[in-house]
């Protein structure tokens, strides 16, 4: 399975003032797969999927060591071009924050800032990526609508969409649905088990359930420390590490 | 328990009370100068430039007091922001919001804040002398701009302080460049921008110190940036300290119509405010 690893992880170690939040990680993500990272509040889960897009530049007194190679290349090597590495992954946020725009313009911001100007190709870019979340045909008579008119979950789809229309390799969700209905929950989900066909998809959960219905690999963090890393079902009903099964039967949370 | 009663209702009577204290001082004011201005309203006040005998009550009215005041506001608000939006930007985008740069800034911002007009009118009469500008109303867009320059600075600061995070990041994670995402937060912030313009088009066209030197006084309305312009408030202190008790009460007409002037601002910028506001998050 790590034959041929999307992201791999090598010593990385992230402070942060005088915290050590991430402490010498080494993982292989896998291609196009489902990755779940799961582990208690603080342990460091969100902070791990922040240091694969470089997102964790802008916090205050942060220092990266290690390395994260995607697609073999370092992204924490000064020569790489930051944007570059992050068109690369599209990311989910824990509740949806649309552009202060319609919902087309949501859509097209993306493909418009690498250079996208022709209408045709941004309409076409725009119907593809809504149709592929899902959303086409409950706004397609209102594309130049506010994007903050749409439901929440519609929001987090139209977040995906937006997501979607950089053409990623790798989708990040942080906590993804944990603003989102039941009903919403689920379309996002079987949106991430269809969608795993063409990208490698980490997402951040601290639904057990969750992780078990759509991912096919678990990482269980705590304290900073990757405690366990295997395929779902022998994780959860079979973990090798003490820690992890206290964290699956709900003796740590 | 009654103590606690009697605690809810001698606070919550405080609060009446001062909320009454400032509604009536507000009506007051206004009432005032309604009452003493109105009679000396007329059409010849805001359509007219004084005439000759103005000063000692005969005719003419205080239209080049309202152009240059709306001159001088206008100009040195949009100078001014052209100056602040990137400052504002370059704290929170660049320096990072939180850095020690960025708050050395805002503590900078905060004591100019708090500088007294006067000393803006005095620092802009010195520049014009330095480049050999006569008092006109480039010399006053200029003091009023140094005067405008921190309001406007820390309320959009503060407005920029209130976008999300992940507002920040839903543009960077798409690959967007500082620049690009900055965009994106102006986008957002565009309804606090008229709150800004706001604040600081009321402080500029009230001030007399920064004008009182840098501006000039003219019974003309200027046609050039170079002419000396005339001001609503400098207007009305030449007129009030006046012994022709017709020009007094022309003073009063005068504060009339700068009242009339920043309560039309005022609906217009909250009205573009609500109407940019209909994209954003909240």
């Amino acid at each position: 399975m790590t034959n041929n690893p999307h992201i791999s992880i090598q010593n990385l170690n992230v402070t942060i003032g005088n915290q050590q939040i991430l402490k010498d990680i080494s993982i292989n993500i896998p291609n196009k797969k489902v990755i779940s990272i799961i582990g208690p509040s603080g342990c460091g889960k969100t902070t791990l999927l922040k240091s694969f897009n470089r997102l964790l530049d802008d916090t205050a007194d942060v220092k990266v060591t290690g390395k994260v190679l995607v697609d073999n290349e370092n992204i924490y090597d000064p020569n790489v071009e930051v944007t570059h590495i992050r068109k690369k992954m599209g990311l989910l946020s824990q509740r949806p924050y649309p552009l202060p725009m319609s919902i087309y313009d949501n859509v097209a911001y993306g493909p418009r800032i690498h250079g996208t100007r022709k209408k045709a190709d941004l309409d076409e870019i725009v119907e593809t990526q809504l149709k592929a979340t899902g959303l086409w045909n409950e706004v397609k008579d209102r594309l130049h609508a506010p994007a903050t008119r749409l439901s929440i979950g519609q929001q987090q789809r139209l977040c995906l969409a937006r997501g979607l229309a950089v053409e990623p390799e790798i989708i990040l969700g942080d906590e993804s649905t944990s603003a989102l209905d039941p009903v919403s929950t689920s379309i996002i989900e079987d949106l991430f088990i269809k969608l795993k066909e063409k990208y490698t998809i980490v997402l951040v959960t601290h639904i057990l359930r969750q992780a078990r219905r759509v991912s096919d690999y678990i990482i269980f963090v705590y304290m900073g420390r990757i405690i366990e890393f295997g395929p779902t079902e022998e994780l959860l009903l079979n973990p090798r590490e003490e820690l992890t099964k206290d964290y699956v039967k709900g003796f740590i949370s | 328990m009654i103590r606690r009663k009697l605690e809810e209702n001698f606070f919550r009577i405080l609060m009446v009370l001062a909320t009454l204290i400032v509604g009536g001082s507000f009506f007051l004011i206004v009432g005032t100068i309604v009452y003493k201005g109105a009679p000396f309203m007329n059409w010849d006040m805001i359509t007219k430039i004084p005439g000759g005998g103005f000063y000692i009550g005969k005719e003419g009215g205080v239209l080049n007091a309202i152009i240059g005041s709306l001159y001088v506001a206008g100009g040195a608000t949009i100078l001014g922001l052209f100056i602040s939006i990137p400052v504002a930007i370059y704290i929170n985008m660049y320096l990072g919001g939180k850095n020690f740069i960025a708050n050395g800034l805002r503590i900078a911002f905060d004591v100019l804040f708090g500088i007294p007009s006067i000393v803006y009118g005095a620092f802009g009469f010195l520049i014009m002398v330095y480049f050999g500008i006569r008092a006109s109303l480039l010399g006053g867009i200029v003091a009023v701009t140094l005067l405008v320059i921190p309001i406007l600075v820390r309320t959009l600061d503060e407005v920029i302080r209130t976008v999300p995070k992940e507002l920040r990041d839903a543009s960077l994670v798409l690959g967007a460049t500082r620049w690009e995402m900055s965009k994106v937060i102006i986008r957002q912030i565009r309804p606090g921008v008229f709150t800004a313009i706001l604040l600081s088009f009321g402080r500029a066209i009230g001030d007399v110190a920064s004008v009182l030197f840098t501006a000039g006084f003219s019974d003309n309305i200027p046609t050039s940036l170079h002419q000396p312009a005339a001001t609503l408030p400098l207007a009305i202190f030449f007129q009030l300290g006046s012994p022709v008790e017709e020009v007094q009460g022309r003073a009063y007409a005068s504060a009339l119509i700068l009242t009339v002037v920043v309560l039309i601002i005022t609906v217009l910028s909250s009205a573009l405010a609500k109407r940019f506001s209909k994209n954003n998050i909240r």
